[in-house]
């Protein structure tokens, strides 16, 4: 069983989307981690204070 | 070009844009001198910041320098065209639409001015979205095309960085941060119409009013000097008010001996082809100047801290 015939130019935008949309997945996952990092900074000692409600 | 039945495995493709093609829509080479000296300013900056907070500080006036280059590209798409330097852009090219190009500039502005202003303060969030908007609407869309000063009150733009940088420390703007201000404002039009001098047929093709172009190359050599002056003296000014100490002060008096050799020179040149050997002269040590200053201020900033400096 053979797959769908691809002409190679589309074979290579293809390719060409693929990259873009981990460059789009690594500046969203790096937004993530800059919250993530900002919030611990920004919150400083406090953030592993525990206290009853 | 494009496929659209997905039903039959085909793909579709929306342009010809690579993850390179974007990020060239950022200026990297611009936004690598802006990096430099928004670092120096934050260094310099009294107080002292926590390093997590410098990198995003440091990352969002790289990316909201990226956005105002992206604004600059969509805008000027139609001169880039025209100029052998500037042809090969992304939007020029054909490899990315202005479309993208804008929502790549607006994106990238807005997100650096809001994270900057809550990772930091608003002073510096300020700062960088009306550096974002002086460059962009400022520069672009009105002075860039309509007068050959068009590069001195541009400089402007470049010249935010260093105080942004101060200001994500302090939250304020005091006289050392608007001094690494006046510094690379003063280097601006030496600096471009250096440029210019050995670049005018691209300008004059384009219809950009550069100095050389419409007041000719002895007014644009007068004025070189002219600005060259002015630089060096400005680059000796933070040693006046112990901002700091002999040894920025003897980088700056020789490098700055240089620049205005290089300056005297080429306002002496007797021929054109010489003339243009040395405006890529002046032009290629002006970028050399900025970068030695910068690390100069900053060498001697540390040398004071350990006391190495008096």
């Amino acid at each position: 069983m053979s797959g769908p015939l691809v002409p190679q130019h589309d074979e290579a935008a293809r390719r060409r989307r693929r990259r873009n949309s981990i460059a789009l997945g690594l500046v969203l996952g790096g937004l993530v981690i800059l919250f993530y990092l900002l919030t611990i900074v920004k919150m400083g000692p406090a953030i592993f204070t525990t206290r009853d409600l | 070009m494009a496929f659209v039945d997905d039903s039959k495995g085909y793909i579709t493709t929306a342009g010809e844009a690579r993850v390179e093609d974007y990020l060239a829509l950022l200026k990297p080479r611009v936004m690598s001198l802006v990096v430099f000296t928004a670092i120096i300013g934050l260094l310099l900056a009294p107080g002292g910041v926590n390093p997590v907070i410098g990198v995003i500080a440091i990352l969002c006036i790289a990316v909201g320098a990226g956005g105002s280059g992206a604004l600059n590209m969509w805008y000027d798409a139609d001169i880039d065209r025209v100029m052998s330097r500037t042809a090969n852009r992304p939007i020029p090219s054909g490899r990315v639409t202005p479309g993208e190009a804008l929502a790549v500039g607006l994106i990238c502005s807005g997100f650096s001015v809001a994270i900057l202003g809550l990772a930091t303060n608003w002073v510096a969030a300020a700062l960088l979205a009306f550096t974002i908007f002086f460059y962009a609407v400022i520069y672009t869309m009105w002075l860039k095309r309509s007068t050959p000063q068009n590069i001195v009150i541009g400089g402007a733009a470049g010249a935010f960085p260093p105080m942004i940088g101060w200001a994500a420390v302090t939250g304020d703007i005091t006289l050392p941060s608007i001094i690494l201000f006046l510094i690379i404002f003063l280097w601006t039009p030496p600096h471009f119409w250096a440029l210019a001098l050995y670049k005018q047929g691209d300008y004059q093709a384009a219809g950009i009013p550069m100095l050389p172009n419409v007041a000719g190359e002895a007014a644009t050599k007068n004025q070189i000097l002219l600005y060259s002056v002015i630089l060096v003296a400005s680059s000796l000014v933070p040693l006046f008010i112990h901002m700091s100490g002999w040894l920025y002060g003897a980088i700056a008096v020789l490098t700055g001996a240089s620049f205005l050799y290089l300056a005297v020179r080429l306002h002496r040149a007797p021929t054109q082809i010489g003339m243009k050997k040395l405006a890529r002269s002046l032009f290629t040590y002006s970028l050399s100047y900025l970068f030695v200053i910068f690390l100069a201020l900053l060498t001697d900033h540390v040398g004071q801290l350990l006391g190495w400096v008096q």
